[in-house]
């Protein structure tokens, strides 16, 4: 097992110098001038060559890149133009908010998709069968956006029933500790101030349910084509025969069994969230990783377009190497291939 | 190819075959159906469409639908909805048929020669592929964009590209469990060349999952170009793009619910039809989902 995640982990690392290296040079190329970005168009020679300078803009491709390479391995991305601030540190302050909210949209995705699946797979051909299942692909055609814009015009417009995007009513001040706002704000449920909690809560119900509506057509789907394979076995038949009651053969025997595959599914939604949050957390104004890196592609902030890139990249590719782990503890056949 | 392999005579066509099983097919047939309806809406969208998508009548902005003679009312420009989808359907299966027409060549290309010539071949470009898979999807096609400037026909592109890893697997897949076999010995041994025999005899044999991934990255392109546009990366105003109209929407939504809600219909109708088409082929052209 030791030599298999070695083995992986070693494949790991042209991966990542490649994407380090894609990303380089695809804004290394890219058509403006980061310091005329800066200093705007009426900026005088001296001062754009100066900057130029500062940002080792002024030497050759092949220099800005080994230089580039070298920060990147001590983690350092340097600074974002538009705020000054070292990129790692920004990236730092926003990840919390849309891991937290990427975990919400899982959590919901999860367990009514897998839900759905089993329902549908074990009332096969049956009306439930057919309504989940034209749900489920009406889920993944949808777009995300739209969806979000729909339940803000209704939940929110309409019935005023949740607020229109943010992380917490901005009348609650309390100071942010790890910028995870339910771990943060859980202490207060115990101060006499429950409201806190709740109000960040309440914040996370649509953006979770926008963010998870497709993993959780995606997990839908899965569960069902699992759970089908596992009640085809003949140890359900065993099963069955020894009496059990089949709501304990579903959900103890059948599920257990069928969930490997939904367990992957899960785990590369999960990757695929963290950086797929771009259009929800720009419509609901959740200031997490997506929408910074929107603003820095916006305001063409080249060192926090590459950094942030290479970090949600590597945080992509690291997320799937752990569901790939996880899967062949689970499975060792996968390891003895 | 039917006189080397000497078959007197098939009884049914492979073609005919699966089109019968398609017309047995509920999700597929709903899908093509789907398909078909707005494909024929986009051919024809200057004869459908009453009005001129691009003409504004301030004085009737934000008609509601069925008001002034408008049949899904007018935006907040005073332009005729109806018309505008009607061309944004238009844009949108060009916009689809592009990207993957883009995907499609050269994911075949490298999915062939990796599969084909295998060894050290084979293992550079799947580190490649890893390496771009190595982006979140939506990511990448945001940076292309980004790199190349927003326009619609980059938007195509991105798209484009950025799938161009997932068909390289499909297509390497079916094409090393296609070339083990005899027949493939067989033309080589009377010699025909590589290109023959990726191009000609390989290739298809593999078409199944190839139009499976095609049917659905339709969707899947239709669906990132709405995003991009969304986003102000793709279609610029005043294009009747139906993620664009879904942006400039936005500031709408207390107002004139029409405005948001037919655009993103439109897409999610036309989205759902390639995602039942691919996933009725899926059953039909997987013999192992045949129950």
């Amino acid at each position: 097992m030791i030599q298999y995640i070695l083995k992986r982990l070693t494949m790991l690392l042209p991966t990542l110098f490649g994407v380090v290296t894609l990303v380089f040079f695809m804004i290394a190329l890219a058509p403006g001038d980061p310091a005329r970005v800066m200093l705007g168009e009426r900026a005088s020679k001296e001062k754009l060559e100066k900057l130029r300078a500062d940002l080792g803009l002024d030497k050759p491709l092949a220099q800005q890149y080994t230089l580039y390479l070298k920060r990147v391995v001590h983690l350092d991305f340097g600074k974002s133009i538009k705020s000054g601030q070292p990129v790692m540190n920004e990236v730092k302050e926003r990840f919390p908010a849309t891991v937290e909210l990427a975990i919400c949209a899982m959590i919901f995705a999860s367990v009514l998709g897998i839900w759905i699946g089993v329902i549908s797979a074990t009332k096969k051909n049956t009306w439930i069968d057919y309504t989940s299942m034209v749900g489920a692909l009406v889920g993944v055609s949808m777009p995300v956006f739209w969806l979000a814009l729909v339940m803000i015009m209704i939940f929110s417009v309409h019935l005023n029933l949740f607020p229109t995007g943010g992380r917490i009513n901005i009348r609650y001040y309390f100071s942010p500790e790890s910028n995870f706002y339910l771990i943060d704000t859980f202490k207060y449920l115990f101060q006499g101030h429950p409201e806190y909690f709740l109000s960040a809560l309440h914040h996370l119900i649509l953006p979770s349910i926008a963010l998870g509506t497709i993993p959780l057509a995606i997990i839908a789907r899965t569960t069902r084509s699992s759970m089908l394979e596992v009640l085809k076995q003949d140890y359900m038949k065993t099963v069955r025969s020894a009496g059990i009651k089949e709501k304990r053969v579903i959900y103890r025997y059948a599920l257990r069994n069928a969930l490997l595959p939904v367990i992957t599914v899960i785990g590369l939604q999960f990757g695929l969230l963290l950086a797929g949050a771009i259009l929800t957390e720009t419509i609901f104004a959740w200031p997490g990783i997506g929408k910074w890196i929107y603003q820095a592609i916006e305001a063409r902030d080249y060192p926090a377009v590459q950094g942030g890139i290479i970090i949600i990249s590597t945080t992509f590719v690291l997320i799937n190497l752990v569901v790939d782990l996880l899967y062949s503890v689970i499975n060792p056949k996968i390891r003895l291939q | 190819m039917n006189e080397n392999i000497g078959v007197p005579e098939l009884e049914e066509s492979p073609l005919k075959e699966h089109w019968h099983s398609l017309r047995q097919n509920k999700t597929a047939m709903a899908g093509l159906i789907i398909i078909v309806l707005f494909l024929l809406v986009g051919i024809f969208s200057p004869v459908l469409a009453p009005m001129d998508p691009l003409e504004q009548h301030i004085e009737l902005r934000k008609s509601a639908p069925f008001t002034n003679g408008y049949i899904l009312g007018t935006d907040d420009l005073g332009r005729d909805l109806l018309s505008r989808l009607i061309y944004g359907a238009r844009i949108s299966m060009i916009i689809g048929v592009i990207s993957v027409s883009i995907s499609l060549f050269f994911g075949v290309i490298i999915g062939m020669i990796s599969a084909y010539y295998g060894g050290i071949v084979d293992k550079i470009i799947m580190r490649l592929i890893d390496m771009m898979l190595a982006f979140p999807y939506i990511l990448l096609t945001i940076v292309i964009v980004a790199v190349l400037g927003p326009s619609l026909t980059n938007a195509m592109i991105a798209i484009g590209i950025s799938q161009i890893p997932s068909y390289a697997r499909v297509v390497r897949a079916s094409v090393l469990a296609e070339k083990e076999n005899d027949y493939v010995l067989a033309e080589r041994a009377l010699g025909a060349s590589d290109r023959e025999l990726m191009f000609g005899s390989i290739l298809p044999n593999c078409l199944a999952p190839i139009s499976v991934q095609a049917t659905l990255g339709v969707g899947t392109a239709i669906l990132d170009s709405a995003a991009l546009s969304f986003l102000g990366l793709g279609a610029q105003p005043p294009t009747p793009e139906w993620g664009l109209m879904i942006a400039s929407s936005k500031e709408f939504i207390t107002s004139a619910w029409w405005i948001v809600t037919f655009p993103g219909i439109a897409t999610l109708l036309a989205v759902l039809g390639f995602n039942l088409l691919g996933d009725g082929l899926r059953d039909i052209l997987d013999p192992r989902l045949r129950d």
